[in-house]
């Protein structure tokens, strides 16, 4: 079972279809204890960093349990975001810190938020990215992203103004910071992989 | 580099059950195109970067047909899906988002009260308001609008409303930097003047909104080839070209058009 955590922050009806077009069994979890029998774990999100924070925290605990245990995991855009230590767009609020780093502003000149179809340049071959190559296109909605202070956690970048962090890998933790699930058939690859690496 | 998008979009009358995608000419005279949902799984194989469903009946009582189209959809249909027509409030654009819906589409309800913009990107992010704009040409020149010069002589475009049935007075290039303050998140720009005329888009429209606001928009009205799109693309700063008919009847597979631009230099997902 494929746990996507609901904390409040928008609809899941789209990763959830997507899971399910890739032939995975997902749940929409609403409490902390769902997360106990997951395979692998989705942390969505939309919405600003702070008040994503807020309604995550009650699954921190099971949440850092879980990623210690080495359950696969995949944060999706602010789920991205979120497992930094701090961001720009809520100073003072504090990320989960699982990398460490920041999420920092886009830069001035460039349209804020990002949104639309953008390249990838791959960095690293991990797993996930298995049957993804450079040129590749993504879907990308946001305002800020996240700048890791080991630079090796970065497996994939897009041009946006800056070279913007697009995915990181660590251990058994992937995260994007587009929408593999609004991403089409490129997107809905990364899902079946990471489906594929719950099932190792 | 952001690509450029291109958008099929679906006129949906909601009045026969499960829907049917119509194409009007002028505004007018209305042409049967097929179901919503499986017009859209098509587009989404094909490669259409998003999906637009608009809502022509836009009463009350169709919404819940329109929600069900949306979900039928989104489960095959892994693309941005923006749907608009007949939404004034925040509780109507909720129901829209829940059924799978990434933005909503705002039109008469928001020329009528600018603030529902603000609440709903409140609520949802810029990103989710989508203004759509019906403009027309407008050759008597008058005081306080923004003139645009044309081919045909100098024009300042006037918003409609009510699906091109009433027009409001208002400047729609003022009424596109107005919405930005506001917090739309992009602009879907129809030329009425263009619209089903199979005559290209209305350059200087597109290029005079695209260069007074940082959002972006979304080129729409009487695009009949991809010549038309390139050419859009070329003159303007459109982020993105809105079409129907030519991908309805069958006239043009958005696959072959995405490739045809991409073979002139556009930057296009294919």
């Amino acid at each position: 079972m494929i746990a996507i955590v609901n904390y409040g922050m928008g609809n899941l009806f789209s990763i959830y279809n997507a899971m399910n077009r890739v032939g995975a069994d997902p749940k929409i979890v609403i409490d902390p204890d769902g997360l106990k029998e997951a395979d692998g774990i989705v942390i969505p999100g939309v919405g600003a960093f702070g008040s994503c924070m807020d309604q995550l925290s009650r699954f921190e605990g099971s949440l850092t349990q879980s990623f210690d245990e080495g359950v696969p995991m995949l944060g999706i855009c602010i789920g991205m975001q979120v497992l930094f230590e701090e961001s720009e767009e809520n100073p003072g609020a504090r990320g989960l810190g699982w990398i460490k780093g920041k999420v920092v502003r886009l830069p001035e000149g460039v349209m804020i938020p990002q949104m639309g179809w953008n390249s990838l340049t791959i960095k690293r071959p991990v797993e996930m990215l298995d049957g993804i190559y450079d040129g590749d296109m993504f879907y990308f909605v946001h305002s800020y992203y996240g700048r890791p202070t080991d630079r090796s956690v970065i497996a994939a970048t897009t041009e946006h103004g800056v070279e913007v962090t697009a995915a990181v890998a660590k251990d058994n933790l992937f995260a994007t910071q587009f929408h593999p699930e609004k991403s089409g058939a490129k997107g809905l690859r990364i899902l079946e992989n990471f489906v594929r690496f719950t099932r190792c | 580099m952001l690509a450029r998008r291109i958008i099929p979009c679906l006129d949906c009358d909601l009045g026969v059950p499960g829907g049917r995608v119509v194409k009007g000419i002028e505004f007018k005279q209305i042409r049967y195109a097929g179901i919503p949902w499986e017009l859209a799984g098509k587009y989404y194989e094909d490669g259409a970067d998003e999906i637009v469903f608009l809502d022509i009946t836009a009463s009350h009582e169709r919404r819940e047909t329109m929600t069900s189209v949306i979900k039928k959809t989104s489960e095959s249909v892994f693309v941005p899906l923006a749907v608009g027509g007949g939404i004034k409030s925040v509780k109507e654009a909720r129901e829209v988002f829940n059924a799978g819906a990434d933005k909503i589409t705002v039109n008469t309800s928001a020329l009528k009260r600018p603030q529902l913009i603000t609440e709903i990107s409140d609520k949802y992010g810029n990103q989710a308001v989508v203004l759509a704009i019906d403009a027309k040409r407008r050759y008597n020149l008058e005081d306080g609008r923004v003139i645009v010069q044309t081919p045909e002589g100098p024009c300042w475009f006037e918003c409609s409303f009510y699906g091109g049935r009433e027009f409001t007075g208002v400047d729609a290039i003022s009424w596109a930097r107005k919405a930005v303050s506001l917090g739309a998140g992009e602009i879907l720009l129809t030329s009425m003047d263009r619209d089903g005329t199979y005559d290209g888009f209305d350059i200087p429209l597109t290029d005079a909104v695209a260069k007074s606001v940082r959002i972006p928009v979304i080129a729409s009205g009487g695009c009949a080839s991809p010549d038309h799109m390139l050419e859009v693309f070329q003159r303007t700063d459109a982020s993105a070209a809105l079409a129907a008919s030519i991908f309805h009847f069958g006239e043009w597979n958005i696959a072959d058009v995405k490739r045809y631009l991409k073979e002139r230099g556009v930057n296009v997902r294919v």
